[in-house]
């Protein structure tokens, strides 16, 4: 016990000494919430759109400012033909292009149908899909409300034909019910900073050691593995645990997300998860000589983890193999119970089988980096 | 008990094909200053490492302080202490802060602690460079506080991997001085370097060719053996017939 409390110290201070990571260390979970929460986001906002309106009618202006007046759409210009606006689109000044057809009204009022052309710069695909959605829904409003428009007219003038029903669906967004994509990125992102601090701080810091050459002289003392493994382990864990509490307040406080769960649970798994990214950092500590190398391999398996854990696209988009690697890919678990505990108020009940999932590969990666941590040379 | 701290016996170590120490033989007493000489690559470090329990020989028998290195090098560890080749306490702690860790994880209680931070301090003479990071010292200051750390558990046996390499001649002098104290007070020195001035102080001395042991023996012992009038010309008549390179 006593020797841990030294190995401790030393820790604490070389850390607290280390001028060029320590304000990271404590200024990283504003920073990741703030940008990323801001920056990753779907929502649609101000996109550019062009129009050309071979109408110029009533009708035809009244949808241009409805596509304005959402605050999606930010009209950049109009021209008298398809090329001129298609031409913005090369060139990537607008996103979209509204072409309205003429007697565009007249067709319309007639209960005809009265087709509009959109071009949508679809580079990237899934803001394509995006303002594909928004735009439809903006011109199914309109549509619904034209043709109420014509129904009246047409029950005025004791005409009966074409009073059709409309059936329209009204979706309901559980927990999270405005859509809003900070309260489902906010979690996410924490796992993000808990498995940064986690992964790459304690692995390197071992490596380090064996960079400079002071392990060789921690190697001639009677310092045990298990302590050694402890004393590397537990500053970080601690400081990540605090970045989680950082974290936590900023998400509760600045972003106003719900907690429905309890803070408890989150803390109790945060705190397993903790340890097993750190034993994901060890073992990749007891394969590498340099910092460099380490670093290089904690990217990777960061960057596979995220991508593959459900924080920007939903595990279920995966194809069948893609969602079966994630069964074992500790990020995905993690953020899974972050999301329900946080905005669905789960409890132990609904998450005790990802956390025991979690409790083995942390288990076995420990024992595997303790196993392979060498107080001899090779 | 035997009067050896170190004993080996066809000691060996192989890296691949490469055979690194071949078959040495060798035996410390207590209290004496054992120099342990070779060429660059001749295996030293090597033959330290194994001794240190930092490295598994690959054949051979060896016991350091009376435990045998395969299976009690931990128990060897709290009876030794190290000084390694490369400079390796923390740069980013003071000395007060190394010495209170090395002293701390070789089990000193807090008031060993104290008097042996206070004690080392001012017999290295560190005063003014209490509260400075290690890193910013003269290097000589360094291997001093390297060497007082490595003996602040009071070990039976301390092994000094070319302990004054690149520090100035007055500097290697009080180091010297400091090692004849320290063998004064019971420690055997286990000690390797490339001056041979430094040679002629130690009780005893091996010099190391291609991973063997090809002479061992009491400086005088060596010249009259070798009919040499240094103990210089002893090495080099010996390492001249070395087939490894350099390095």
């Amino acid at each position: 016990m006593r020797t841990i409390k030294f190995l401790l110290q030393k820790e604490f201070l070389q850390i607290f000494r280390n001028k060029g990571m320590l304000p990271i260390i404590f200024v990283m979970p504003i920073i990741q919430l703030m940008v990323l929460s801001f920056a990753a986001t779907y929502e649609l906002k101000e996109v550019d759109f062009a129009v050309v309106d071979f109408d110029q009618s009533s009708t035809s202006r009244q949808l241009i400012e409805r596509m304005q007046a959402t605050g999606y759409f930010e009209l950049y210009g109009e021209y008298t033909s398809a090329g001129q606006a298609l031409d913005e689109l090369d060139k990537g000044n607008v996103k979209l292009v509204l072409q309205i057809p003429v007697h565009f009204q007249r067709n319309l009022n007639a209960g005809e149908s009265a087709p509009i052309n959109l071009s949508i710069d679809a580079v990237d695909g899934s803001s394509a899909g995006l303002i594909q959605s928004y735009t439809s829904s903006i011109i199914a409003d309109f549509n619904r409300e034209k043709l109420a428009d014509v129904q009246i007219m047409n029950a005025a003038i004791g005409n009966s034909a074409g009073n059709q029903k409309l059936i329209t669906m009204k979706p309901v967004n559980w927990y999270n019910p405005d859509l809003d994509y900070i309260t489902f990125m906010v979690p996410g992102i924490l796992v993000v900073l808990v498995s940064m601090i986690g992964l790459f701080l304690s692995g390197m810091n071992i490596v380090r050691e064996r960079e400079i050459g002071t392990i060789e002289q921690l190697n001639v003392t009677p310092i045990t593995k298990s302590q050694f493994m402890i004393g590397k382990l537990m500053p970080f864990w601690v400081i990540g645990m605090v970045d989680l509490l950082i974290g936590l307040s900023l998400a509760r406080f600045g972003f106003h997300i719900p907690f429905l769960g309890s803070l408890f649970t989150i803390l109790v798994i945060a705190g397993i998860y903790l340890i097993l990214v750190q034993s994901l950092g060890l073992f990749i500590s007891t394969i590498t000589h340099t910092q460099q190398q380490a670093m290089f391999i904690a990217w990777f398996m960061m960057v596979v983890f995220i991508l593959m854990g459900g924080l920007f696209t939903p595990v279920e988009s995966m194809p069948g193999w893609a969602q079966d690697l994630t069964l074992g890919n500790p990020v995905a678990y993690f953020i899974r119970i972050m999301r329900m505990v946080l905005l669905k108020g789960a409890g132990w009940q609904e998450v005790y089988k990802m956390v025991f999932v979690l409790i083995g590969i942390a288990a076995g990666l420990l024992g595997i980096s303790i196993n392979r941590y060498k107080k001899t040379v090779s | 008990m035997s009067e050896l701290a170190i004993s080996a016996k066809g000691l060996t170590r192989i890296f691949g094909d490469f055979t690194a120490v071949d078959h040495i033989d060798l035996d410390v007493k207590k209290g004496e200053i054992f120099g342990f000489l070779g060429a660059n690559g001749a295996g030293k470090t090597t033959a330290m490492k194994m001794l240190t329990g930092l490295l598994s020989p690959s054949s051979g028998e060896a016991k350091v302080s009376g435990f045998d290195v395969y299976t009690e090098a931990e128990k060897i560890k709290k009876r030794i202490g190290y000084m390694s080749q490369k400079f390796s306490l923390y740069d980013d702690l003071t000395p007060e802060e190394n010495i209170r860790f090395y002293g701390g994880v070789y089990g000193l209680n807090d008031r060993e602690l104290k008097d042996k931070k206070d004690e080392l301090i001012s017999s290295v003479g560190l005063e003014q460079f209490r509260n400075k990071q290690v890193g910013s010292l003269p290097l000589g200051w360094k291997q001093k506080l390297a060497f007082a750390i490595s003996i602040i558990h009071d070990p039976k046996i301390v092994f000094l991997d070319e302990p004054t390499g690149g520090v100035d001649p007055v500097t290697r002098r009080q180091f010297w001085e400091r090692i004849y104290e320290v063998a004064d007070s019971g420690i055997t020195v286990f000690v390797t370097t490339h001056y041979m001035d430094e040679a002629e102080y130690c009780d005893r001395v091996s010099i190391m060719v291609d991973g063997r042991i090809d002479a061992i023996d009491s400086p005088s012992g060596l010249k009259s053996s070798f009919n040499a009038s240094s103990i210089e010309e002893v090495f080099i008549s010996l390492a001249r017939s070395a087939e490894r390179g350099d390095g």
